[in-house]
């Protein structure tokens, strides 16, 4: 009699990080949540010109001022332009500042948080010294200050979100990179020769993406908002540009009679700021449970 | 031999002296620690007039007609002839003599257009500040010892709404909701507490739900520990564990938070003192930037900033009290 002794070989398909993250990923209900309702405002901003007919800008007083019906679902405002086709199209800004200003934060304060982290010495005394001197100011009022010098436009506020918001990259990034710096890999790493841009590139910081994913989620939403209030006090957009800022701005004078124009760029804003903070926490829940934003 | 109580006759008083003066020692401390940081906050202030594109004489005319004579008239007057060193020397000179500048709008001293608004926006962001810190803490409180229940989603749910709704829109809404349609209270203005609560909730709702996060995860985290079970196991009421064990270790980390939303609610006061029109130094920022009034926004970024960082170091002082573990070093 012959037994055979089948080994069930597993594929190590099951075991990588990347499947693991993306597993628990699943069965997180927050990342459902959000992602839901950002793709719904990701897909209706993308695809503005094809969801309305309306044109956002175009003055139509025959229509000012008209309640929500079926021809204008949010209504319209004191132009008579559709207030649902300036919500869809003030996205696109809205998304577009959020994106930029993070990528502008992103980029600069990783690099300098990996610099300084890596470095230490005289590197991280002057990066951490800039880092405070931009910490002396409330985040707000340095993004103010900054489009008082280089003038009101929507580049410069989205420039200026993104200066203002850089310090949280580099505290993070440098505190991560301190302890990223001790483990075994980077030393090996060191040992065989690598350059040190290289170890800082490709070693460190495919290992400390974790808590950088989290902060640019939870980023790109401090960015909206923060972006949609320059423009609300005459600092970014300027009118008749479709932007959730100036709409609720514009609208202000008409809370009594219309108060639908403030309400649909009011609900906008939030709804997608609180589709990617849903999304930012579940992505912290699943990656670096550790850090508490 | 001397015992070492005998070397000190008087210990609660001895203690009580010694504690005094290392607060004080901590307090030079980060005082001498915070002037590079606040000379390099003055450079920075004093350059924006230089860093914005343009002639700085050009800018102290602003809109009315340049003509070269004014201009040399003006880079004399301002000493804008000098070397940039020099101009910095008077500039930090006339500062540490409270001399801010005067505003090229309508030539009245800087300090004193701030002083004339600090209280309204203290008086906001004070009640913002008070609002923030019992929303905030409350929440946070019955969310984690709610852990995992109904209670504790609706907690964290509010706290999540609380840091996705902008000032700018909670603002509005509180005013179509409480003044327009329940006529409680004046949807604008300043004076007295009817006009104050609105502005002050839109402001302080954005911070308590960041303090309400934070409070809950750090309760969570006070409630696995071993002196939790240890007071269980003596069998104290729930409700003092809770109060001295679990508050008291959770709230340290509050501490630190509440200097930055300390800073969040000025910034946020910007928006609150534009919505409801309120005279406060948000609001003549805001104007010192839409009327190109630069020397207005100079001296009104080094104040802000200045009272900052001072804020900072005493939410430090409060740390270390509460937290005899942590040196005074």
């Amino acid at each position: 009699m012959t037994e055979t002794a089948t080994v069930q070989l597993r594929p190590s398909r099951a075991s990588t990080p990347l499947r693991r993250v993306i597993k628990r990923m699943r069965r997180t209900v927050n990342i459902w949540f959000g992602s839901v309702i950002l793709v719904v405002v990701v897909v209706l901003a993308v695809f503005a010109p094809i969801v309305s007919r309306y044109n956002p800008i175009l003055v139509t007083p025959a229509d000012r001022m008209k309640p929500p019906d079926a021809q204008h679902l949010f209504g319209t405002d004191d132009f008579g332009r559709d207030v649902f086709t300036r919500v869809i199209y003030g996205g696109r800004l809205s998304i577009e500042v959020g994106l930029i200003s993070i990528a502008v934060a992103s980029i600069t304060g990783t690099l300098l948080g990996i610099i300084a982290g890596y470095y230490g010495g005289l590197a991280d005394v002057l990066i951490m010294r800039l880092i405070d001197l931009m910490l002396a100011f409330p985040s707000i009022l340095l993004a103010l200050a900054i489009v008082a010098i280089l003038g009101r436009s929507l580049p410069n506020v989205m420039l200026a979100v993104g200066i203002a918001t850089i310090p949280v990259y580099t505290r993070i990034v440098r505190g991560s990179t301190l302890s990223a710096k001790q483990m075994d890999y980077v030393l090996s790493a060191h040992a065989i020769g690598c350059s040190s841009g290289r170890i800082m590139l490709r070693h460190i910081l495919p290992n400390i993406l974790a808590p950088i994913i989290v902060i640019t989620t939870n980023g790109i939403a401090g960015a909206i908002v923060a972006g949609a209030a320059l423009s609300f006090l005459g600092l970014g957009a300027q009118p008749p540009t479709p932007e959730w800022g100036i709409m609720l701005s514009d609208g202000r004078q008409f809370l009594r009679s219309a108060s639908w124009i403030t309400t649909f760029p009011g609900l906008a804003i939030m709804l997608t700021v609180l589709a990617i903070n849903l999304l930012g926490d579940g992505l912290r829940d699943v990656l670096d449970p550790r850090l508490r934003i | 031999m001397l015992r070492p109580y005998e070397t000190i006759p008087n210990l609660p008083l001895f203690a009580l002296f010694w504690l005094s003066l290392a607060m004080t020692r901590f307090l030079i401390n980060r005082l001498l620690l915070a002037i590079p940081t606040v000379l390099l906050v003055s450079i920075l202030v004093f350059l924006m007039l230089h860093l914005i594109p343009g002639d700085p004489a050009e800018i102290y005319i602003g809109d009315k007609p340049s003509t070269p004579a004014l201009l040399a008239k003006i880079r004399e007057d301002m000493g804008l002839n000098k070397p940039l060193t020099e101009q910095y020397l008077d500039y930090m000179i006339n500062i540490l003599h409270g001399d801010f500048g005067k505003s090229l709008n309508n030539n009245r001293p800087i300090l004193d257009e701030i002083l004339l608004r600090l209280p309204s926006t203290l008086e906001l962001t004070l009640a913002a500040l008070l609002i923030a810190i019992t929303l905030g803490i409350g929440l946070g409180i019955i969310a984690a010892i709610n852990h995992n229940t109904l209670i504790d989603t609706v907690a964290t749910t509010i706290a999540l709404i609380g840091i996705s709704l902008p000032v700018y829109w909670s603002s509005l809404l509180l005013i179509v909701v409480f003044s327009i349609g329940l006529k409680w209270f004046p949807p604008i203005g300043q004076g007295g507490i009817n006009r104050l609560i609105l502005p002050a909730f839109a402001l302080g709702f954005l911070s308590a739900g960041a303090l309400a996060r934070i409070v809950r995860s750090g309760m969570l985290e006070v409630l696995n520990q071993d002196y939790m079970i240890t007071a269980r196991a003596k069998g104290l009421a729930e409700r003092l564990i809770i109060r001295r064990h679990a508050l008291r270790n959770a709230l340290i980390p509050v501490v630190t938070l509440i200097g930055l939303t300390f800073g969040d609610l000025l910034g946020g006061a910007v928006l609150t003192e534009t919505i409801f029109a309120r005279l406060g130094i948000g609001r003549m920022y805001i104007e010192g930037i839409l009327n190109k009034d630069y020397t207005l926004v100079q001296g009104a970024t080094l104040f802000i900033a200045i009272t900052y960082v001072v804020i900072n170091i005493f939410i430090d002082l409060i740390y270390v009290t509460i937290d005899p573990r942590i040196k005074y070093d």
